[in-house]
């Protein structure tokens, strides 16, 4: 972890025609930092993750990646920037979905090799030989050739961060990656996303509803409410000591043990 | 008068109408696929132009259409040959339907691919091409399939600008024969068998995309 | 000239203003034989549809076969041949009719297909339930296997009506005076067929647009859930 921010949100207001999901809302990521977005479904947690992945505009204010505004100065149209410098920004961030979101018609392998193939320019033997490194590492070597259909919810998950891990993003987005999940299924994508929080130094922002999870991996955690951070800091603070009664009250639904500890 | 004596002009009208269907087929499937894919996913210009394209020959009548082309044009513009006029009238007409199929399937490839997509920065053609064409066009192809049996039916309609196809021929032999009952029985069945042949081989097409879709993947 | 009307080759536009009343008879020759080809065809196609569904083998098969035979040959030969033939069979139709009637022949075949997939789409459970209610085969289809299959057979249903009104020029062969066979005599007795071809485009163009936003209108304001028969 550094000390220079490389997710900015300055004054960022985002509404749905009445429905404001980011009123004013203020935000930064250090290099490096493992950050966790919890609280209440329809506070805008995912909204963040969504806008920074440039799946949704902004109405007002400034969003920067690595020093690169999500708005250019006299640029119109619903992203306020040109495909060639949303192209640049993108080239620096990956997405897990809830969903997986897997391409169905092509293999295990071709899902992950597809993108550094098309978009990063790499040759066919290169990108096999770091998808296979990064299916080794989420323990599917042996899944290549399967199809999405031919796999459980949680292969799909650990297929879907291996396939955003080959573009090589400096910052990873995971959009509540095991809310889909059988519950039994949960914990193998964990310790992927576990394991990845400790030995690498990417930046991640998680949205979870997994409390204990996210106070293993995080060195921040964030409660969000009506479209606001109420709360943040260190996972041992907020969880064990929530300053908030907003926060005390989620946490209290999700966590009963944090209430009489 | 036999069925033997009847059947030998008949199957050379037979042999024009399979000439009419298939250039005309794989025309108006050119035709689908451009109009379908800039309708779906073009710039505004292209899908403006597309549209009006679509509505206009989905809108009008076939046989309205040929005629248009066959008595209106030649007074405006270029005198075409029957043949041509034909091919063209049918091409732009099941272009037209084969086009909401295409755009159909296109639009129906969910949300979440395109966002998958993005989040790999694929750009908007490498998109198009790689994640949601594949997995639209065996979607497409039943329907298709439908249109290509429509449009053998619809050849029909060419006997009416003298073009000798399988009608035409039927019509002939009726009026030198006065004899309708043979001559029309034999003529749907000629048409029926070759639509059952154009369903058989529209099948194996089907059946090519999607293992050739499987073979892509396998050699990833 | 034809009897009573006059046209005005002046100019272009005086020329379209003139045929205009001759081609708007044409219009309701049009929509007769489009409505009555629609009741034909839901009447014979409700008959195929349930002969299919025989459960007697020997009529649900040759049944299949004759929708598939209807359904792969073309509406023009068809026509012509219930032209040509029922004559010598003592039947002596008006043109409009046996054009009525070759229509409804044609669209029976997707009719059946339209009643059977409406009422195969209704779920297997609702069968059941009403089978646990011990309603009979006969109140369980009234009361909640038909009300269930409406909403979705009216929609099918009308855009086999849409796709009617474009097939009715195909009439006009066989003297039936729509708007087509019209604007074709005009274009013989003037020369001049580019007007009354163009006019009579833009009229279907209009009438399928509308009757095409009219089944949508009607598709959005069926209830999901079925309309219960009386």
């Amino acid at each position: 972890m550094t000390d220079t921010p490389i997710i900015r949100f300055q004054n960022v207001s985002k509404r749905y025609g009445d429905l404001t999901v980011l009123d004013h809302f203020d935000f930064e990521v250090m290099s490096g930092e493992k950050v966790t977005l919890i609280g209440p479904s329809g506070s805008g947690k995912s909204t963040v993750l969504r806008i920074l992945m440039t799946l949704e505009p902004v109405q007002e204010g400034v969003v920067e990646l690595d020093g690169l505004s999500y708005r250019q100065p006299g640029r119109h149209g619903p992203f306020h920037a040109s495909a060639r410098h949303l192209h640049q920004i993108r080239s620096r961030v990956g997405m897990v979905f809830q969903n997986f979101n897997l391409f169905p018609h092509m293999s295990v392998l071709r899902n992950i090799t597809e993108a550094p193939v098309a978009v990063l320019g790499l040759s066919k033997a290169d990108a096999r030989a770091r998808a296979h490194e990064l299916l080794e590492m989420v323990g599917l070597a042996d899944k290549a050739q399967a199809f999405p259909a031919q796999l459980s919810g949680g292969q799909k998950q650990r297929v879907a961060i291996a396939r955003a891990l080959a573009m090589r993003p400096r910052v990873l987005l995971f959009d509540e990656p095991t809310s889909a999940l059988d519950p039994e299924l949960v914990g193998e994508v964990q310790e992927v996303i576990r394991r990845l929080a400790h030995e690498h130094d990417l930046t991640m922002l998680l949205v979870t509803h997994e409390m204990r999870f996210a106070r293993e991996i995080s060195d921040r955690v964030c409660f969000f409410d009506q479209g606001r951070i109420v709360e943040q800091g260190p996972p041992g603070e907020i969880m064990i000591n929530p300053a908030q009664p907003r926060t005390r009250a989620f946490l209290g639904a999700y966590l009963p043990e944090t209430s009489t500890g | 008068m036999s069925g033997t004596l009847l059947l030998p002009p008949l199957l050379t009208g037979a042999q024009v109408t399979v000439e009419l269907t298939l250039t005309s087929t794989v025309l108006g499937a050119m035709l689908a696929f451009s109009a379908g894919m800039a309708r779906g996913a073009g710039p505004w210009p292209l899908r403006l132009f597309a549209a009006t394209y679509i509505e206009i020959f989905r809108g009008t009548s076939l046989l309205v259409q040929l005629f248009w082309l066959y008595y209106a044009l030649p007074l405006i513009g270029p005198r075409i040959d029957p043949f041509v006029t034909g091919i063209i009238a049918l091409s732009l007409n099941i272009g037209a339907y084969g086009a909401e199929v295409v755009r159909g399937a296109l639009l129906a490839v969910p949300r979440a691919q395109h966002e998958a997509a993005v989040a790999l920065n694929f750009t908007a053609r490498q998109t198009l091409w790689r994640i949601i064409l594949p997995q639209a066009l065996p979607e497409m192809m039943p329907p298709l399939g439908n249109l290509a049996v429509q449009n053998l039916k619809d050849t029909s309609l060419v006997s009416m600008i003298t073009i000798a196809d399988l009608t035409f021929r039927a019509q002939t032999l009726r009026n030198l024969t006065l004899n309708s009952i043979p001559v029309y029985s034999l003529t749907l069945l000629l048409y029926f068998a070759m639509a059952l042949v154009l369903m058989a081989g529209m099948r194996g097409l089907e059946r090519w995309v999607r293992i050739k879709g499987q073979g892509d993947m396998a050699r990833a | 000239m034809m009897y009573g009307f006059h046209w005005d080759l002046s100019s272009p536009l005086a020329f379209a203003w003139s045929i205009l009343p001759i081609i708007l008879i044409g219009l309701t020759v049009t929509l007769e034989a489009t409505a009555l080809g629609f009741a034909f065809s839901l009447i014979i196609g409700l008959g195929l549809a349930l002969l299919r569904r025989a459960r007697a083998r020997w009529i649900a098969w040759p049944t299949a076969l004759v929708i598939e035979f209807i359904r792969d040959t073309p509406l023009l030969v068809q026509l012509f041949f219930l032209y040509y033939v029922l004559p010598q069979y003592g039947v002596l139709l008006p043109a409009f009719l046996t054009g009525a009637l070759a229509l409804g022949v044609q669209y029976s075949a997707y009719m059946s297909e339209v009643y059977r997939a409406g009422l195969d789409a209704v779920p297997r459970g609702q069968i059941e339930a009403a089978a646990a209610l011990n309603l009979s085969r006969a109140r369980a289809y009234r009361s909640i296997i038909i009300p269930q299959a409406i909403p979705r057979i009216i929609p099918a249903m009308g855009n086999y009506l849409v796709s009617m009104i474009k097939d009715t020029p195909i009439l006009s062969i066989v003297t039936v005076m729509e708007m087509l066979g019209l604007a074709r005599i005009i274009g013989d007795r003037t020369f001049r067929y580019l007007i009354p071809l163009t006019l009579v485009g833009a009229l279907f163009l209009i009438l399928s647009m509308s009757a095409a936003a009219a089944v949508r209108r009607l598709e959005r304001a069926l209830p999901k859930t079925g309309i219960p028969l009386r």
